[in-house]
């Protein structure tokens, strides 16, 4: 790990002020990703800005019936969290679907949805990876590269990377928005549809926050009921990334929501392709997955959306 | 170093219930800290990526991954090591239970696997078989094949509840 040095924040609008005037500097939340990648030194922050004491900890009901959850409440709180079991149980199941008690303990709202893609080539600092080192290539897309796990749609010619997380995928389905402030002290919202970017050229860009800004909570609009249910297919029955999965909203005239996770850069859903949800599965997935450009190794990746969806509907 | 930009951090915290002062490393991990400085030798430093939760520990009555805590992060925590658990004899009919079921052999992975049960012990009813393997699914053990360490968890819980209930 390279030195660097620490400071505790008390509040968010020095936390964000403090990112901005320092060089190289970063939040740490609960660090089960940054601490990890400091380790292999893909993450090399000159100063760490510690949040745990920002008191953005709290879930709360608001005024429209919704939900706010501070950025720091735990995946494990938030799962645990009686609103959320009752009313958004397919944010619940998405978490607890995710990596394992004891990281779900430490791991936070704001941190999980900015953790990095799981893509090996990534993670490997001996191979070239644009995301990591721009302009080094991509070692996913190389001949027999091995991208079983890597994105078939929203992805590009510089970065094949899927987003890792489960809780995204569920808040996407939910229509999330995600409250920050920047560093002058402004509170933004951005719907979390057009929270994450997609690669393009510039794939170590994964956010639309600027320098220092900090998230401070996320959003729930008031209750839409339905039936909800979350399905993550993985290489093992537990504690394993998703090859894909698909979190579900079903109303009992037979609309409702989708959205896939494992297979883009960021959570993946469409309006247009929810409007398809009376005609079954498959009439689903052609208008979501349109375009998709898998490898030949993870173009499974599309029947399986297919099925699991398909699997879903049909066990209600 | 100024006050803003300190490369090493003092730190005041609770160990196993005893009061423990520090100064840290800005880059020290928690379980390192705990082995070097503290001589806390049964939370084991293995994968270090998260991965096997032979590093597990107790922080605010939550099990964690002491590998990817920075030890400047415990300010103010209440931390419980194997240690602790087993001298309070909290865990002693676990252990027994470990021992009477085979659920060690070489027992590198147990101090984790025990703090990770004991935090599963401390909620509400009996843990179903498969329950009790999800809570441990981030704990891994190369030697037993987990029946064994399942078997254990199953016994103390019916124990515990049949001895609430009495
Ligand atoms: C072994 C293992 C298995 C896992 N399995 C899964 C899985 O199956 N599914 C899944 O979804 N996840 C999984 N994870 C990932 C885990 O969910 C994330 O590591 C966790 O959610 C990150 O949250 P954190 O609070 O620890 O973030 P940190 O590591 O503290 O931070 C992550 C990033 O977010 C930034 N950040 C944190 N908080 C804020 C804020 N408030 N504002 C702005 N920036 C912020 C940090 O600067 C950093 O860049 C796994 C992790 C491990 C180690
Ligand atoms: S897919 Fe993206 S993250 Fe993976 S090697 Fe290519 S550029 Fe890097
Ligand atoms: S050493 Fe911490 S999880 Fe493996
Ligand atoms: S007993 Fe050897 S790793 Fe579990």
């Amino acid at each position: 790990m390279r030195p660097f040095t620490y400071e505790r924040a008390l509040d968010p609008v020095s936390a964000a002020a403090r990112a901005a005037e320092v060089p190289g500097a970063r939040f740490i939340a609960g660090g089960t990703n940054l601490i990890d990648l400091m380790k292999l030194e893909i993450e090399t922050p000159d100063h760490l800005i510690d949040v745990n004491g920002t008191g953005l900890d709290e879930i709360t009901v608001t005024e429209d019936g919704g939900l706010r959850i501070g950025a720091l409440v735990s995946n494990t709180d938030l799962a645990d969290h009686d609103v959320v079991r009752r009313d958004y149980p397919v944010l619940t199941r998405a978490l607890v679907a995710g990596a394992s008690g004891q990281l779900r303990n430490k791991a936070t709202t704001g941190g999980n949805l900015l953790q990095r893609t799981r893509c090996p080539y990534f993670y490997d600092t001996a191979q070239p990876c644009n995301k990591r080192a721009q302009g080094s290539g991509c070692a996913a897309l190389s001949p027999g590269a091995h991208s079983r796990q890597l994105g078939i749609i929203g992805v590009s010619d510089a970065c094949i990377a899927q987003h890792p997380s489960d809780m995204a995928v569920a808040l996407r389905v939910l229509d999330a928005v995600v409250e920050t402030m920047t560093p002058a002290g402004d509170i933004r919202l951005i719907p979390l549809k057009d929270f994450h970017c997609l690669p393009g050229s510039t794939p170590e860009k994964e956010s639309v926050l600027m320098d220092g800004e900090i998230i401070t909570a996320v959003y729930l609009p008031p209750p839409v009921g339905g039936k909800q249910a979350y399905h993550k297919v993985r290489d093992r029955a537990s504690y394993a990334f998703a090859l894909v999965s698909v979190a579900l909203i079903r109303h009992p005239d037979g609309s409702g929501r989708v959205a896939l996770g494992g297979v883009a850069p960021k959570p993946w859903a469409m309006d247009e392709a929810d409007a398809e949800l009376p005609n079954g599965a498959k009439a689903v997935m052609a208008k979501l997955l349109e375009g998709a450009r898998p490898t030949e190794e993870n173009a499974f990746k599309i029947r399986l959306a297919e099925r699991t969806l398909a699997a879903m509907l049909a066990g209600e | 170093m100024n006050e803003m930009f300190r490369d090493k951090i003092d730190i005041s915290l609770t160990v196993n219930g005893e009061p423990v002062e520090g100064r840290v490393p800005a880059g020290q991990h928690l379980v390192d800290f705990l082995r070097g400085a503290l001589g806390l030798t049964g939370a084991h430093a293995s994968c270090e990526h998260g991965v096997c939760g032979a590093c597990t520990i107790k922080v605010n009555g939550e099990a964690v991954r002491g590998c990817l805590m920075l030890a400047a992060q415990a300010d103010g925590a209440d931390i419980w090591t194997v240690e602790g658990l087993s001298d309070q004899g909290t865990i002693k009919d676990l252990q027994d239970a470990f021992v009477a079921r085979n659920a060690l052999q070489c027992g590198f992975c147990t101090p984790g696997m025990l703090v990770a049960i004991d935090e599963l012990l401390g909620k509400e009813g009996v843990p179903s078989r498969a329950e009790i393997r999800e809570h441990l699914s981030g704990n891994y053990c190369r030697c037993t094949g987990y029946e064994a360490i399942v078997d254990a968890v199953e016994t103390v819980a019916r124990a515990r509840a049949q001895k609430g209930a009495a």
